[in-house]
C-alpha cells in the first residue's frame, strides 16, 4: 500500500540516464571540437611547408654514418683525404684508404656503384659513371667549364664559378681553387683513435698484448690517453658532462629531502597542533612547487653563473615543495598505535620516534626519495640545457651547429643508458626497501 | 617462572651481536653517503662558474632588480601581462593535447602490456619495453630534434611531450589495470564480445576514476614542462621568457609579468586538479 503511494523512481532514474547520456555524447564532440581549435592554432596546415625533410634526411645519413673529403688543391696540385675535411681526420699519404689510388700524378677516387673521379696531372678533372658519358671539367682562364653539350643533366649544377655533380654515389665539386669529392662511408668515424694518434687502425688485442706501438708511451695508457683525449669526440668531457648531471639530480634530491625533512613534520597535523604553523609552511610548499623549476633555474643561474650549482640549487628548490607535500602527507597518515604502544613502555619523546614513527616512515621516504631522483636524472638534463651544465649543454651545443649528428646521436644514447641504469639501479632498490617493510 | 620469560643467554647475546652488526654497517654506509655527498659538491663548486658562497649574497640581487623594474613600471604591467596571455594559452594548450594524446596512446600500451587482458601475451614484453624507452628518453631530446626537422613552434614541444606521457601513463595505468576485477571481462567473453568490447565495457569502467586523476596529475606536469621546453625554442610563454631575458640586459618587467602569469597559472592548474583528483578518487561523479 504504501509502497504505490510512493512517486516511482523511474522517471528520476530515466532523466538521469538521459543526462549522462547527453553528457557521453557531447564529451567527445567537445574533444573533437577543441582539437579543431588545437590544429588551426598550431597552424598544422603549415607546418607542412615549414618542415624541413632536407633536415631529416641530413640528420638520418649524419647519424649513422661519416664522410671523407678528397681535395685536390689547383694551385699547388696536392691532394689531401680528410675525414669530414678535418685537420684532424687527415690520412696520411701513405696510408690512404684503399678507394683512392695515386700513380703518374694523377689520383683516382673510387665511389660505389662502379663510380668513379680522376684528377688527370694535367688539372682536368673526370667525373665517371655506368650508363653515362663521362663528364670532365677543367679550370681555364679562371674559369670553372665543362665538357657538356646539350642539356645539363638534373645530377650536374654548372656555372662560371663552380661546377658540381651530385650523385647517389657520391659528391663532386670543383672551384677555381680545389676540386673536392666525398664520399659517403658507414659508421662513426674516428670513435675511439683520430688519425694522428699512432693506434689508429690498431684493435684491441694489439694493444694490450701486441708490441709497443708508439715508443714513446706504454700501450695501454698511452691508448687510453689518446681515446679519452679524443679532439673530436672528447671522450673524457662527455663522461664528466654525464657525471655533472648525475651529481645534479643526486645532489639535488638529496638536499632537498633533507630540506624538506623538518618542515614537514612542521606542516603535519598529528605533529604541529598550531594551524597557522601548519598553514604557513604549507604556503611555503606550494609557493616553491609553483614558482617551478623553470623560473628558479632562470632566478639562480643569474647568482650562481652557468654550471651544475645552479641546476643542483634549482631542483633543491623544486622538488623541496615536493617532498614537503608528500612527507607531511606521510607523517599524518603514520600509525599512531605504533608510538603509543613504545610510549606505553614508558619510553621518552625522543625514543617513541626512534622506534614507534621512524621504522614506519623510513621506507616510504625513502621510496619517494628514490622515485625523485630517477625523475631528476632526467629534468637535470633539461635544466642543464637551458643553464649551461651537463650532458643538456653538450647536447644543445651539438644541436645548434646542426652539422654535428653524430655526436647528437652519441649523448642520446649515452643519455638513454645513463637512464635505463639509473632506473634499474633505483627500482630495484626501491623494491626492496619496499618488500623489507612488509616482511 | 620470570626465568622462561626471557629468552635463553645465547639468543639475547645473538640478538644483540646482530644489531651491533647492522649498526656497524648502517654507520659505514652513512658515512660513505656522506661522504660522496661532501665530495660531489665540491665537484659542482668546482665546474660551477662561482661557488656556492660567492653566489650567496648576490642570491637577491635577481629577484630585486625584477621587482625594482617591475614596480617602476607598474603602470605597464597589466598591459605586458595581457600581453603573454596568448603564449601562456599555447603553453597550455601544448600542455593538454600531449595530455590528451598520450593519456590515450599509454590507454592502449597499458591494455596491451597488462597480463590476463593483452590481446597477444606473447607482445607483453615487447610493449612494456617500449612503455620503458617512452619514458625514459627526456622530453628535451626529442624536442630538440623535432624542432630541428620541422622548425620551431608548438607541435614539436607536443609530440616530445605526448610520448613521455604515453610512456609514463602506460605504466601508471597498467598498474591499475593490473588490479581489475576480470570477472567482467569473463562475463562479456561469455557473450562473445570482441576484445575492443570486452576493454571499453569491462574495464574501463573499472579504472576510469583512477585513470583521469592520473592523466589529471599528468596535466599539472605537462604544463611545466611545456614553459621549460618554450624556453630550448618550442614557442609558449617559455619562448617569450628567453626573449625577454636575453633582450640586452635583460627586459625585467617583462620576465616579472611572465613570472607572475606563470606562477599564478601553475598554481591554478594545481589546486583545481587537485580537488578535481580528490573527487574521482572519493568515486564522487564528476
Amino acid at each position: 500500500m504504501t509502497a504505490l503511494a510512493q512517486p516511482s523512481p523511474l522517471p528520476a532514474v530515466l532523466r538521469a540516464m538521459r543526462r549522462r547520456r547527453l553528457v557521453a555524447l557531447s564529451l567527445p564532440v567537445l574533444l573533437l571540437a577543441y582539437l579543431a581549435y588545437v590544429v588551426v592554432a598550431f597552424d598544422v596546415a603549415g607546418l607542412a611547408q615549414r618542415a624541413r625533410l632536407d633536415n631529416a634526411a641530413i640528420l638520418l645519413a649524419d647519424s649513422w654514418s661519416h664522410r671523407t673529403h678528397v681535395t685536390r688543391d689547383n694551385r699547388s696540385g696536392e691532394v689531401r683525404v680528410a675525414i669530414d675535411g678535418d685537420r684532424r681526420g687527415t690520412y696520411a699519404p701513405e696510408r690512404w684508404p684503399g678507394w683512392v689510388r695515386a700513380g703518374d700524378g694523377a689520383t683516382v677516387v673510387d665511389l660505389p656503384d662502379g663510380h668513379s673521379v680522376t684528377f688527370a696531372a694535367d688539372g682536368a678533372v673526370t667525373y665517371a659513371q655506368p650508363g653515362e658519358s663521362p663528364l670532365t671539367i677543367r679550370v681555364v682562364d679562371g674559369k670553372v667549364t665543362s665538357d657538356l653539350s646539350g642539356p645539363v643533366p638534373d645530377w650536374v649544377s654548372a656555372s662560371d664559378t663552380r661546377v658540381a655533380v651530385t650523385t647517389e654515389a657520391g659528391r663532386l665539386a670543383v672551384t677555381r681553387n680545389k676540386a673536392e669529392v666525398m664520399r659517403t662511408l658507414p659508421g662513426w668515424a674516428m670513435f675511439w683513435f683520430t688519425l694522428d694518434s699512432p693506434y689508429h687502425g690498431h684493435l684491441l688485442p694489439e694493444i694490450l698484448f701486441g708490441p709497443r706501438i708508439d715508443p714513446e708511451r706504454p700501450n695501454l695508457s698511452g691508448a687510453w690517453e689518446d681515446f679519452w683525449g679524443n679532439p673530436l669526440w672528447r671522450h673524457g668531457d662527455v663522461a664528466w658532462a654525464l657525471g655533472e648531471t648525475m651529481l645534479m639530480a643526486f645532489l639535488g634530491t638529496v638536499g632537498a629531502a633533507a630540506l624538506a625533512l623538518p618542515l614537514a613534520f612542521l606542516a603535519a597535523r598529528n605533529v604541529t597542533p598550531v594551524r597557522a604553523l601548519r598553514f604557513g609552511v604549507r604556503r611555503v610548499f606550494d609557493f616553491v612547487r609553483g614558482v617551478d623549476a623553470l623560473i628558479w633555474t632562470i632566478a639562480l643561474s643569474r647568482a650562481f653563473g652557468p654550471g651544475p650549482l645552479t641546476g643542483t640549487l634549482a631542483i633543491v628548490l623544486t622538488d623541496m615543495g615536493t617532498f614537503g607535500k608528500l612527507f607531511s602527507e606521510a607523517v599524518e597518515n603514520m600509525d599512531g598505535r605504533q608510538v603509543e604502544g613504545v610510549a606505553s613502555t614508558g619510553a621518552s619523546p625522543l625514543l617513541r620516534w626512534r622506534f614507534g614513527a621512524i621504522p614506519q616512515l623510513v621506507p616510504i621516504l625513502a621510496s619517494q626519495v628514490l622515485y625523485m631522483f630517477e625523475s631528476n636524472v632526467r629534468s637535470s638534463t633539461i635544466i642543464g640545457a637551458i643553464t649551461g651544465g651537463g650532458i643538456g649543454l653538450l647536447l644543445t651545443q651539438a644541436m645548434q651547429t646542426g652539422k654535428d649528428w653524430e655526436d647528437v646521436t652519441y649523448y642520446v644514447v649515452l643519455i638513454l643508458l645513463m637512464v635505463f641504469a639509473l632506473d634499474a639501479v633505483s627500482g630495484r632498490v626501491r623494491r626492496r626497501i619496499i618488500r623489507g617493510r612488509e616482511v | 617462572m620470570t626465568d622462561s620469560s626471557l629468552p635463553p643467554p645465547a639468543a639475547a647475546e645473538a640478538y644483540l651481536a646482530l644489531t651491533r652488526r647492522r649498526r656497524l654497517l648502517g654507520g659505514v654506509l652513512l658515512a660513505l653517503f656522506l661522504a660522496s655527498l661532501v665530495a660531489g659538491w665540491r665537484v659542482v663548486e668546482e665546474r660551477s662558474a662561482g661557488g656556492f658562497l660567492d653566489g650567496l649574497p648576490q642570491l637577491l640581487d635577481f629577484p630585486a632588480s625584477l621587482v625594482a623594474e617591475a614596480w617602476e613600471r607598474r603602470a605597464d604591467l597589466p598591459r605586458l601581462i595581457w600581453d603573454h596571455v596568448p603564449s601562456l594559452v599555447e603553453t597550455i594548450n601544448i600542455a593538454a593535447v600531449a595530455t590528451l594524446a598520450g593519456a590515450l596512446a599509454g590507454l592502449v600500451l597499458s591494455l596491451l602490456c597488462t597480463r590476463g587482458l593483452a590481446p597477444w601475451p606473447g607482445g607483453i614484453w615487447i610493449f612494456r619495453r617500449l612503455t620503458d624507452v617512452l619514458r625514459a628518453v627526456p622530453d628535451v631530446v626529442i624536442a630538440l630534434v623535432l624542432i630541428f626537422v620541422l622548425g620551431g613552434g608548438p607541435v614539436p614541444a607536443m609530440i616530445a611531450i605526448a610520448l613521455h606521457t604515453a610512456g609514463a601513463l602506460g605504466k601508471l595505468f597498467s598498474e591499475v589495470t593490473e588490479a581489475v576485477d576480470l570477472r567482467p571481462v569473463e562475463g562479456l567473453a561469455s557473450t562473445g564480445a570482441t576484445w575492443g568490447q570486452r576493454m571499453a565495457l569491462a574495464v574501463v569502467p573499472q579504472v576510469a576514476p583512477n585513470w583521469l586523476s592520473y592523466a589529471l596529475l599528468r596535466f599539472e606536469i605537462n604544463v611545466r614542462a611545456s614553459a621549460i621546453l618554450g624556453f630550448v625554442g618550442a614557442g609558449g610563454i617559455g619562448y617569450d621568457l628567453r626573449n625577454a631575458m636575453t633582450f640586452g640586459q635583460g627586459r625585467f618587467d617583462v620576465a616579472a609579468a611572465i613570472f607572475l602569469l606563470l606562477f599564478v597559472t601553475i598554481v591554478a592548474i594545481d589546486q583545481t586538479s587537485a580537488r578535481l583528483r580528490r573527487r574521482l578518487v572519493q568515486g564522487a561523479v564528476l
